[in-house]
């Protein structure tokens, strides 16, 4: 009896973990971070070990934190998008996570370059101050440097428009934000 | 206007879903021979308006309207005719629509294909294909129009992805797709043979040229998705284990077992309530796949619930087409008798293990892919379950799987002696062990312990396949084998030949990145490489850099290849074009990488020995699956039911 019953009961274990899989909004993933100032870090740039991306780089503007690393296929996904964004003015930093830095900086000038500053964190030590769980991941910064969003999975046109921009619209004005019409603004 | 036709179209073809999925049924529950005639004239309804639907939405892509906004995400004016016109199906509101289509045109096959079978079971399979149907189109109508408009209208369109656009990128998805589709046509069969609680052979032999027709598609279109990613990604791997590619691996494991586990049933007339379930995990694990692939619910675990309506409403369709036919199962499936039993020594306990191993594989891979999410769902964090698992787990039921075969092929129904089963594939056994152990050092200089069973079990494989064949030309005596005998001889043929193919390819792949500038000779993997420097060559929408290198061996020339690096103009994204020099023995694969300045470029060389054998291999299951659909005892069902038809159809009146 029990071995016709047994498909059925399998089914349901797994619907109901789609089900779960639903009510995780992995958009929306609370970070403990959230409204608090962005973590004191200080790493050396992929491109040139002699600059610096830290805290301070951070403070004064808005911004965006973007989490990469070339073993990331995801972050390949989004790179594109990223591309676009920073051609519209709006400062993106990267953090490389866990990366080769002759592999990222190979990425860099095959697929373009988005990011002002790439932080170079081969131990993934500023990724875990500032509470990343994978990659992609992208942070919004706010012009006081405290952490407005946070988005895990590839930042797409999608995601950019339903999530970042009214916070940016909310944050800044295109006094302080020029770049704000041509990322999709008012 | 037209995008409006065709959403009118398809909310039209949606209340003739509706009706075929209920009124059929109905009627074949209460005995209405007229209700139960609707199903084919409803079918025939919904495929037109289907038809309309999928017209208008070529009609805007091939004019460039791009005040529909799937038109707009997925097309360019300056995209070429042919790409506009497949572009249709590079996003994911066309895939539905291609999919509904698709299903659209196995409904009219079945409805014309089972005229001769009883009025009240056809009416229920085409019942539930209407239920499907139904489902399918309103969750395209109601979370993935791609008929909704963009106002204002952009002046130009955001392009197709250039990875797709691609030749094998166009017949890879509608292959794919009447392969997953074709499942729901064996699910009809189960859940219809469960509403009527009735499952004979006849069943069985309806059911598998169906399913038999579905594998083969999803044969195909897994092997082009497969050759595409070798060639276009410029990675010269061939397969990933990504959840896409799981997605459309997983059914195909079921749809093997379940061609497997028919010829059981329509033979012996056990295994029913197994058949029963394998037909509708085949199709959930394709409902899954298609929505997995396309609906962006599992590009990656993160992008899981990246649109929660449209997440939810595929839940909704899972809980009600496999949680249903399952609920229906666990009530119903008992009453279905076995007809006989068999010995351990028989060709259904071989069947049987391949059933077993076939599921357990399917598992395995079906486990990889939700481990993710499972990990998440008891909030143990993230993790990711990548090639080394399934490279590893995938061999341990799929080795076994494969050195079953060779028996397995030959071992009578019922029961049989083993030593008379030990003397029939003697033979082909040493001979293949001793080639097997041999070959790898004659030709490679090194081997595996591995790498000598592999290639050992994909010869004994292919020996034992030619066995029947050629001792029945030599001899030339007994019967002459059947369509059905010489489909599977190919098909088992077709797998030897695609695990030499593999474990060759993995064990003997030469692999090496360099820098190079023009004029410099390489010498790599056996052959001389003449590097002639990088041109820049316009493409209709891309600029690309082209690469030249002169392939030598021992100084003659033995092919000029031109491996690329396009820029797509709209989207800006580079892509890699490699150039392939083929021949039956080896593979020799070019990518030009990156300029690393002063004139050198990176590039990436890869010398793969039988690959040519995947596509070879997977190309001859497929063939094996056409030739045994044409067998005779499913053409004298397709004579009777010519013979039926010349009959007034009870009822039609």
């Amino acid at each position: 009896m029990w071995r016709y019953v047994l498909p059925l009961a399998i089914f349901v274990g797994i619907a109901a973990l789609f089900g779960v899989g639903l009510t995780i909004n992995p958009n929306h993933v609370p970070s403990a971070l959230l409204g608090k100032p962005v973590p004191t870090f200080s790493l050396p740039s992929v491109t040139d070990p002699d600059d610096l991306l830290s805290t301070q780089t951070l403070a004064g503007r808005v911004s965006l934190v973007n989490v990469w690393g070339t073993w990331c296929v995801e972050c390949r996904h989004e790179h594109a998008f990223l591309v676009e964004l920073a051609r519209a003015g709006l400062p993106i930093y990267g953090l490389n996570v866990k990366d080769d830095r002759a592999a990222a900086i190979e990425w860099l000038s095959r697929l373009g370059d988005p990011y002002v500053t790439s932080g170079f964190d081969p131990d993934g030590i500023a990724a875990i101050e500032w509470g990343v769980t994978g990659a992609p991941e992208t942070f919004l910064v706010g012009s006081d440097g405290t952490v407005l969003y946070k988005h895990i999975s590839p930042l797409t046109r999608g995601v950019w428009e339903r999530d970042f921009l009214p916070l940016l619209e909310e944050h800044c004005g295109p006094a302080d934000c020029p770049f704000l019409a041509a990322v999709g603004g008012p | 206007m037209i995008p409006e036709f065709g959403q009118l179209a398809l909310a039209l073809a949606l209340c003739l879903a509706l009706v075929q999925g209920t009124v059929p049924i109905v009627g074949a529950a209460l005995g209405r021979a007229d209700w139960m005639a609707l199903a084919r004239p409803a079918a025939a309804g919904q495929f037109v308006f289907v038809a309309i639907a999928f017209g208008a939405l070529e009609y805007a892509f091939l004019n460039d309207d791009f005040s529909v906004l799937f038109v707009a995400e997925h097309s360019n004016s300056a995209l070429p005719v042919f790409y506009k016109a497949t572009a249709a199906w590079g996003g994911h509101e066309g895939s539905m629509l291609l999919w509904i289509a698709v299903l659209a045109v196995w409904t009219m096959a079945v409805a014309a294909g089972s005229r001769s079978q009883p009025q009240e079971f056809a009416s229920r399979v085409l019942g539930v294909l209407g239920i499907v149907s139904a489902g399918v189109i309103a969750f395209a109508f109601i979370t993935s129009n791609p008929f909704t408009r963009l106002i204002p209208a952009p002046a130009d369109g955001n392009d197709l992805n250039p990875l797709l656009q691609d030749p094998g990128m166009i017949f890879h998805p509608p292959t794919l797709y009447v392969g997953y589709v074709g499942m729901a046509v064996p699910f009809a069969f189960a859940v219809a043979a469960l509403l009527t609680g009735r499952l004979d052979k006849d069943w069985a032999r309806w059911t598998r040229p169906w399913t038999v027709v579905a594998w083969l598609f999803l044969t195909v279109g897994i092997t082009l998705g497969s050759w595409w990613a070798y060639y276009e990604l410029g990675w010269g791997g061939w397969w990933f284990w990504d959840p896409v590619e799981n997605s459309s691996f997983m059914p195909w494991l079921m749809a093997t077992a379940l061609i497997h586990s028919l010829a059981v049933t329509e033979r012996r007339g056990i295994f029913k309530s197994w058949t029963v379930l394998l037909a509708i995990a085949a199709f959930s694990l394709s409902l899954l796949g298609t929505f997995l692939t396309r609906a962006g619910v599992l590009i990656s675990v993160h992008a899981f619930a990246s649109d929660p309506t449209r997440g939810l409403f595929i839940l909704g369709l899972l809980a009600i087409f496999s949680g249903g036919s399952l609920l229906l199962f666990a009530l119903r499936a008992r009453n279905f008798e076995a007809e006989g039993g068999f010995k351990l020594v028989s060709r259904e306990a071989f069947l049987l293990a391949n059933n077993i191993l076939l599921v357990v594989a399917a598992g395995l891979v079906l486990f990889g892919t939700l481990a993710p999410l499972i990990v998440e769902a008891i909030g143990l964090g993230k993790i990711s379950v990548g090639p080394p698992y399934f490279n590893l787990v995938f061999l341990v039921p799929a080795v076994p799987l494969v050195a079953l075969i060779g028996v397995g092929m030959h071992t009578a129904w019922r029961t049989m002696p083993g030593d008379a089963l030990l003397r029939r594939v003697r033979v082909p056994a040493i001979v293949a062990v001793a080639i097997g152990v041999v070959a790898p050092f004659v030709f490679f200089d090194a081997a595996s312990v591995l790498t000598v069973l592999a290639v050992s079990i994909a010869l004994w494989v292919c020996a034992s396949s030619l066995l029947d064949p050629v001792r029945r030309l030599v001899q030339r005596t007994g019967a002459p084998l059947t369509r059905g005998q010489v489909g599977m001889c190919l098909a088992h043929f077709g797998v030897g030949v695609f695990m030499l193919g593999a474990t060759v390819t993995s064990a003997y792949n030469f692999e090496r990145d360099f820098a190079a500038r023009p004029g410099d000779r390489i010498e790599a993997g056996g052959y001389e490489f003449v590097f002639n420097g990088v041109r820049s060559v316009p493409g209709p929408n891309f600029v690309a850099d082209e690469g030249e290198f002169e392939l030598r061996d021992e100084g003659e020339l033995l092919a000029v290849l031109k491996p690329q690096v396009r820029v797509y103009q709209v989207q800006q994204q580079p892509m890699t074009e490699a150039a392939i020099d083929s021949t039956v023995l080896r593979d020799v694969f070019v990518a030009l990488g990156e300029p690393l300045g002063d004139n050198a470029w990176s590039v990436r060389l890869r010398v793969k020995p039988l690959i040519g054998l995947l596509w070879l291999g997977s190309g001859l299951m497929a063939l094996g699956g056409l030739v045994a659909v044409t067998d005779r005892r499913y053409r004298v069902a397709v004579r009777k039911t010519e013979h039926a038809t010349a009959q007034p159809a009870p009822g039609a009146a």
